[in-house]
């Protein structure tokens, strides 16, 4: 029997390629300075599901909650081996904490048949390991984090293992369940040529909008939406239209979305000042070391 | 996180500067495939999209996941157990499912297989980048020729049974030709094919040397007409593993050691025929090689270009006498000529890869779809005469220069590196064990000397050099054009000479000859790329060092590079051209007087 899975994923900046330069003097980050890429994690939950759905057969849906951009995350899992995409997006989800953002996703999620939702961890950005677990309250699931590996499927029981930060555990659960993933659980695959092939040109309404906008700039407000209304349904037909879902079609409370819904308040920021000043240069012989050693010890680095 | 197609500068280039639109139109044949195949790309704009967006999924796979494990594949290498079957390593076994995931195990099947259809210049970029993370992984992902063979010659109910296994990476090939006793001669061939009462075909003997013999389709060469010697008495079959099929030994071998390299013994195997009997080695064998030919030029490519990395990594970090060793003379000079000899060799195959496209290309639309009109017809028909006899002089061209320069790069490789390029800390010495065998198999260096000398003494070289010299060129490589053509003269006067002195000069003085010619080859390939019309900015420090954001213009980098090139070639081509014309025939006739009695048989 084959297996539905929801795999949510975010677009982030890669803070792998943080440097003083994209710093603001506020200790945050400016954003735009950074590539925007498919949160690592994410990746390894995506894999995942495809690795159930090569062994088990089944359906993987993607979701994404961001701005019309994050799209290129959604393409990149099509390409990769996802059946279907949903871009959530709306300005009023702007704001959104990890608990707002958990009930927006929550709402995705319910309008879909599922057995598994799988997560990334954490995101790379915020880096809080929230919104999985938060969300799998909100569905009122069985959540399984930080897992590892999968040991097994049978009928309607998952068995996984997680990393338990001194230990592991193994965990048996009745689905449907949540699962976050860790990096370690697996080895992403790459985008498969046909796929890419294919999907390169699937779209959300709002890029088909823009598209034509960019295409027919002097024609009016009611034209382009024929025009993009026609191009959307051409696009169904090859089963290249990515799902666009604001919050009406959510039918969210929206006291629970945006500002109004993300009671975190940030307490303080630290400013981490990145300068290459703070660099030391180690000899690499057995003096140089002996001497970052001591340094080390006597600055209470290590013990 | 690295991309061995996004950080290559000179690939990335090369995508630009050569005309990929030609290739992929006969490739697509028109384009008429778009309608039927959702992948298939409906013009060159798209085509050139896909080629692109493909290579940079392999080149991610390539630096995140086959290469942090070519190590350990060296290392480990394959197992023959007890019942016969083969344990591949670790990293080939992953590297395979993820190939397969990639779907890149049918780059130039036809769509209809389940393949890209993907013309052979992007395969060859492919090659490269694959085998810079992993050599040996290559002769697998190499290996796809043997698909297009059956794709190419077998009837339609073969190519139905194993093709879209082939794409779906569910199966790997190996061509199973060498013997012990027909290795560079391969029409001795002695493995017999016979048939039964009802017309099944079977094999019954043993072959040797056969990479990746444990794969799933073996091609088989076997005598089928037992009064008959020679190469006509060859057929092709397909077979595939079974009791009967016993793999007896996995050779202990210098490098690729991720590459199972086996000998088989066929004990009456069930076979099929492959096209028509008698053809298998003229015809059939012989269009496998090019292929495979151009294929271990890319493997070539690619090992040197991961040794050249690993070089310049060390020279402008390791400090002796005070400064980082690439700030020596001897160190720097090294160091350029591995990276221009690099360049040079990715541009002859590059080019040889283009052609091998619009021969095929011509010829399947001569086949299949040929213009109505006459002198249309007639003008597709010199085209693809002119393309087969250009294809065939530098097919053998890069796979001489590509191999010989990867084995000359990776030897600098360790020297630059010194004692510790000696050791096994750094991959330098797996490059140098990888590339050895590459100017051995699939035909020696000094064979393929012999088939393009062939070109070079019958006009095409001089042909194909008088096409690529009437390009528009920039100014300011004017005056390498001049000594470019000087060398042509040198070429031409060499060629006479030769002529005058007979076949067996030709033979001795062959390799001097293809040195002359290929070198003149790239001078002009060089300036064509010093006169791109799609220049591109790069990084002047490749590796992107922190804080170096200087840029070059890739034009003006490729001025330099044709400028050190042509330069330093124009006085080898002197030397080469007198060596020639000395006439010294002391190989023939003072051969004993040197090495001493040849014993009697």
């Amino acid at each position: 029997m084959g297996y539905n899975c929801v795999v949510l994923i975010k677009q982030v900046p890669d803070t792998k390629k943080i440097t003083g330069d994209v710093m603001n003097d506020d200790g945050t980050v400016k954003r735009s300075a950074l590539p925007a890429i498919f949160n690592p994690e994410d990746l390894n939950a995506l894999e995942l599901a495809l690795e159930i759905k090569d062994r088990f057969g089944g359906h993987i849906t993607v979701i994404t909650m961001g701005l019309p951009a994050a799209s290129a995350v959604l393409r990149d899992s099509l390409f990769r081996g996802a059946d279907e995409a949903i871009l959530v997006t709306d300005r009023r989800c702007a704001a959104s904490d990890t608990l707002a953002t958990s009930y927006i996703l929550s709402c995705a999620v319910k309008k879909l048949d599922y057995d598994i939702v799988l997560c990334g961890r954490q995101a790379i950005d915020g880096d809080t390991a929230q919104v999985g677990p938060q969300l799998a309250e909100k569905l009122g699931v069985t959540q399984i984090t930080y897992v590892e590996e999968l040991i097994g499927l049978d009928g309607s029981t998952i068995t996984a293992q997680r990393n338990i930060g001194n230990g592991w555990q193994q965990v048996k659960a009745e689905l449907p369940v949540l699962v976050t993933v860790m990096g370690v659980a697996n080895e992403p695959r790459v985008a498969a040529a046909k796929m890419m092939m294919k999907y390169k040109k699937a779209l959300t309404p709002f890029e088909v909008e823009g598209k034509i906008k960019a295409e027919n700039r002097e024609a009016g407000e009611a034209d382009i939406k024929e025009l993009a209304e026609h191009k959307c349904s051409k696009l169904v037909e090859k089963g290249l239209l990515i799902k666009q879902w604001d919050l009406d079609v959510l039918e969210a409370d929206l006291d629970w979305c945006g500002q109004s819904g993300s009671p975190t308040k940030v307490h303080r920021i630290q400013s981490v000042v990145l300068a290459a000043k703070e660099s030391k240069e180690v000899e690499p012989n057995a003096k140089g070391i002996s001497d970052m050693i001591h340094e080390l010890i006597e600055e209470k680095t290590i013990a | 996180m690295a991309n061995f197609y996004r950080d290559n500068n000179d690939i990335q280039f090369l995508f630009r500067h050569i005309d990929l639109g030609k290739p992929a139109e006969v490739c697509e044949e028109g384009f008429k495939f778009a309608n039927e195949f959702e992948s298939a790309p409906a013009d060159a704009e798209e085509a050139v999209v896909n080629y692109d967006m493909v290579l940079d999924s392999l080149g991610q796979l390539c630096g995140d996941f086959i290469a942090p494990r070519a190590e350990d594949v060296d290392r480990q290498g394959n197992i023959l157990n007890k019942d016969g079957s083969v344990t591949r390593a670790e990293g080939i076994k992953g590297a395979i499912e993820k190939l397969g995931q990639a779907e890149v195990m049918g780059f130039t099947l036809p769509h209809r297989f389940g393949g890209l259809n993907f013309p052979n210049i992007i395969y060859s970029m492919a090659i490269e980048i694959l085998s810079r993370g992993d050599a040996a992984l290559m002769n697998i992902f190499g290996l796809q020729g043997i698909a297009e063979t059956i794709n190419a010659f077998a009837s339609e109910e073969i190519k139905q049974k194993y093709l879209p296994d082939f794409s779906a990476g569910k199966v790997t090939g190996a061509m199973v030709l060498t013997e012990p006793d027909a290795g560079s001669d391969l029409q001795a061939v002695k493995l017999r094919a016979f048939e039964d009462k009802d017309g099944n075909w079977f094999l019954h003997g043993v072959k040797r040397f056969i990479t990746n013999g444990c794969g799933e389709v073996l091609l088989v060469l076997a005598r089928s007409e037992p009064d008959r010697s020679g190469g006509l008495g060859l057929s092709l079959f397909v077979c595939t593993p079974g009791p009967t099929v016993h793999i007896r030994r996995l050779e202990d071998k210098l490098g690729i050691h991720g590459s199972p390299t086996c000998e088989i013994f066929f004990d009456n195997t069930p076979c099929e025929i492959i096209g028509e009997r008698q053809r298998g080695l003229v015809t059939y064998v012989m269009s496998l090689m090019n292929g495979a030919r151009i294929g271990i030029a890319g493997q070539s490519m690619g090992i040197a270009e991961a040794a050249f990395r690993v070089a310049r990594d060390y020279a402008s970090t390791r400090k002796q006498f005070g400064v980082a060793i690439e700030k020596l003379p001897a160190v720097r000079d090294m160091l350029i000529d591995m990276k221009v000899s690099i360049e040079a060799g990715r541009a002859l195959l590059y080019e040889t890869s283009r052609v091998v496209d619009l021969e095929l290309g011509y010829a399947r639309q001569l086949e299949t779809n040929p213009p109505e009109d006459k002198a249309e017809a007639k003008q597709l028909k010199n085209e693809s005469r002119k393309y087969k006899r250009y294809a065939g002089m530098l097919t053998p061209m890069s796979k001489y220069y590509c191999s010989e320069m990867c084995n000359s790069v990776t030897y600098d490789s360790i020297q630059v590196l010194g004692g510790s390029g000696y050791m096994r800390d750094y991959p330098c010495e797996r490059y140098a064990r990888d590339a050895r065998i590459t100017t051995i198999y699939e035909g020696t260096s000094q064979l393929q000397v012999v088939a393009a000398v062939r070109g070079v003494c019958s006009g095409t070289a001089e042909k194909f050099l008088t096409e690529l010299a009437s390009q528009d060129f920039d100014e300011k490589v004017k005056d390498l054009l001049e000594t470019l053509a000087a060398g042509t003269e040198q070429l031409k006067e060499s060629i006479a000479y030769v002529k005058e002195q007979g076949n067996e000069y030709m033979d001795l003085y062959g390799r001097a000859l293809v040195d002359i010619a290929i070198d003149l080859i790239n001078g002009y390939l060089f300036c064509g790329q010093a006169s791109t019309k799609v220049d591109m900015q790069v990084p002047v420090a490749e590796n992107g060092q922190a804080g170096n954001e200087q840029t070059v213009s890739m034009k003006e980098r490729k001025a330099t590079v044709a400028r050190r090139y042509i330069t330093k070639n124009a006085s080898k081509i002197a030397a080469l051209a007198e060596l020639i014309r000395t006439g010294d025939k002391s190989t023939f006739s003072d051969y004993e007087a040197m090495v001493g009695p040849v014993p009697v048989e």
